[in-house]
């Protein structure tokens, strides 16, 4: 078992990538992304990882690299954030209908304008529909856990991972870290055997027409196909778990095994409010919280047996949605709750846009509105928290 | 939880003391966390960093608000920001400075609480050959708090600055024995 | 809407829609729906392969002789070899249906 050591969270997740022994990375530095692509860069120039790195003009050609590599069998790699995703935009698509296992993570980070560095999710909201597997880890520890999952994932579904690490909040954390010794990373993740790829000696043609009688077709088999890597990623946390004895599932719950109300978050603010519903539990309020590390394919299921009995629900998003009926998330959970036979109330809120702290006080106001939603009836669908009027 | 908030310009170094003293706390067996403050940074104006450090898994992702122990790296900062905002009233103040105690209490705002002076500047010149005290401070910050042992730090400044590390821990050590508690 | 448009099932596609039989547009007929064909006159042609360049669906192939040959597989009857032929060589006759 490997030994906690502190760590900056991009230098473990470049770490993390090295191990899983990345044939190619292809990225374009933008904050709060930078230090895991410049750490790569550095293990390749140093001879200590036997990758090719290709330094690209844009974030466009950076996926398109990783595109191109990994249609040629390449396990490929690539990081960015914000206005980097946005430029790489219609690439993701073609990444996931294509079925190539790359591995992107994304150090969420607001998007223009007004211009800003800092974290929330709005960059990967966008990119909900792309068809990527999409996970959010919640500290340094889970980052770098989940990029040996993706990797294990991507692979076994032939579609792409992109793992959510919030900027700077993560990214430039230093906290113990533990990497998984090497030879249990190459256990887990076995070299990478593509049976359809760009190959002279036997050809493929990738990236044909659609026409109106094969592309409703195309677009439903990968719609199954993500639909099924539902499975794979499921297992492939069983399999961690006994080569690392870290446990990790869909949809996380604390303390919400009679709870009343709950708040439910992504990423890693999910911290600060279990503080938060500590401090209400020794109050003899009956909360819990409840975060999805699985985001795409969203886990309906374990979402809606996560929830228990609750009476209220405030889903706390990170992006807004403008003058949609919630935020990203906040639609999400409305929608999922309305297939099963379960009601709560659910609150939305939007807060911690642009690295706008949100406090422990902050989230035990967010449990005391969803309160009130027991006995008020809701004027709003969402409400921008924090804001000054 | 220890929560520690340092002050410094850009270039001082506030964010490495900060990573530093997190290092060396985990290395040693504890749990901690250090952060900057996020954002663009710029050579000279003033910037914060952060650390926790603890006994059980540090699990929160506030920035720092009521510190326990604040470590003001320049001298010339107290005047313009307000170094103590938020400490705790059982608190302690450790500043690089080569006034007298009841000078720096005046220029922090009447300033009551626990106090560590210690001329850093001096030291830092002296030693290592130039005004970047964030090493030097550190010294004052395992001298006043005890918090980590001085071994661990020592050896996190040897994985960070290499054949620079002795000059650094010389530094560190003359802090240790120069600073002045006022309690 | 009319129901099953799809060519093939979806459960019978290649992960990402590859074709994994390259170069399977040969098989394609194109040239079912022409109205006029293009016919040689050997006498006037120089053997220039204009009609094999202006082609623009490659059905112009060499023969043993040298001269070019329309395959009438994929000529869709556009006419394009017989306005470039700069001996007159080639000329379009109306099928016969």
């Amino acid at each position: 078992m490997g030994k906690k050591i502190a760590k900056e969270v991009s230098i473990a997740i470049a770490d993390a990538v090295a191990q899983c022994k990345v044939d190619v990375i292809s990225a374009y530095p933008i904050t709060p992304q930078t230090h895991i692509v410049e750490h790569l860069a550095e293990l390749v120039n140093n001879g200590e990882l036997d990758a090719e790195y290709i330094p690209v003009e844009s974030e466009h050609a950076a996926m398109s690299a990783c595109i191109g590599a990994s249609a040629a069998g390449a396990r490929t790699f690539t990081s960015t954030a914000s206005q980097g995703l946005l430029l790489m935009y219609e690439n993701l698509f073609i990444a996931s209908a294509l079925r190539l296992p790359i591995v992107m993570v994304i150090a969420n980070r607001s998007i223009s304008a007004p211009i800003s560095i800092w974290n929330d999710h709005s960059d990967v909201m966008t990119i909900r529909d792309s068809g990527w597997i999409q996970t959010f880890a919640e500290n340094g520890q889970e980052a770098v856990d989940l990029i040996y999952h993706a990797y294990k994932v991507a692979e076994k579904t032939l579609l792409p991972v992109a793992v959510n690490i919030d900027g700077f909040t993560l990214s430039h954390v230093i906290e113990p870290i533990e990497l998984l010794d090497q030879d249990l990373v190459d256990k887990y993740i076995p070299p990478l055997r593509m049976k359809y790829k760009l190959d002279p000696k036997k050809p493929v043609s990738i990236g044909a027409i659609g026409i109106p009688e094969i592309y409703t077709e195309a677009k439903k088999a990968q719609d199954e196909a993500l639909k099924a890597s539902y499975k794979i990623i499921i297992n492939a946390w069983r399999q961690f778990e006994k080569i690392s004895g870290r446990k990790y599932q869909s949809v996380e719950t604390y303390e919400m095994e009679d709870a009343e109300v709950a708040l439910i978050i992504m990423g890693s603010l999910a911290e600060t409010a279990m503080n938060a519903v500590d401090y209400l539990r020794r109050k003899g309020k009956k909360v819990g919280l409840v975060r999805f590390r699985l985001w795409r394919p969203f886990p309906l299921r374990d979402f809606i047996k996560s929830i228990g009995k609750v009476k209220a629900l405030g889903v706390v998003d990170r992006a807004v949605s403008h003058c949609s009926t919630g935020g990203p998330v906040g639609i999400e959970v409305r929608s999922a709750l309305y297939q099963s036979n379960k009601r709560p109330k659910v609150v939305n809120f939007i807060a911690g846009l642009s690295g706008r702290d949100v406090t422990k006080e902050d989230f035990i106001e967010l449990f005391e509105k969803t309160y009130e939603a027991l006995s008020k009836r809701l004027k709003v669908s969402y409400e921008i928290y924090g804001v000054k009027e | 939880m220890i929560e520690i908030r340092l002050h410094g310009r850009g270039g001082q170094g506030a964010v490495t003391s900060a990573e530093l003293i997190a290092i060396a706390a985990i290395n040693q067996g504890k749990f901690a966390q250090a952060f900057p403050s996020f954002g663009p940074e710029r050579r000279g104006a003033p910037v914060q960093a952060f650390a926790r450090i603890d006994d059980i898994p540090v699990r929160t992702r506030e920035k720092v608000y009521n510190p326990d122990i604040i470590l003001v790296l320049d001298p010339s900062l107290p005047k313009i920001v307000k170094v103590t905002s938020g400490l705790k009233e059982n608190g302690i103040a450790i500043l690089n400075s080569h006034y007298s105690e009841k000078e720096v209490r005046e220029i922090l705002g009447d300033y009551k609480g626990n106090l560590a002076l210690v001329d850093a500047t001096k030291i830092a010149i002296e030693e290592i050959g130039l005004p970047i005290t964030n090493t030097t401070m550190l010294g004052a910050f395992l001298k006043v708090t005890g918090l980590i042992e001085p071994s661990y730090m020592e050896e996190a400044l040897k994985a960070r600055f290499g054949k620079l590390a002795e000059k650094n821990i010389k530094a560190l050590q003359r802090a240790m024995k120069e600073i002045k508690i006022y309690k | 809407m009319p129901k099953d448009q799809g060519l093939v099932s979806w459960k019978d596609l290649a992960p990402g829609m590859y074709i994994l039989e390259p170069g399977n547009s040969v098989k394609f007929k194109t040239g079912d729906w022409r109205a006029y064909r293009p016919v040689l006159d050997k006498e006037k042609c120089i053997k220039c392969g204009m009609c094999y360049i202006f082609c623009p669906d490659l059905c112009y192939k060499k023969d043993e002789e040298g001269y070019f040959i329309v395959d009438l597989y994929y000529c869709k009857g556009c006419g394009i070899c017989a306005a470039n032929c700069p001996k007159g060589a080639i000329t379009m006759v109306l099928e016969e249906a």
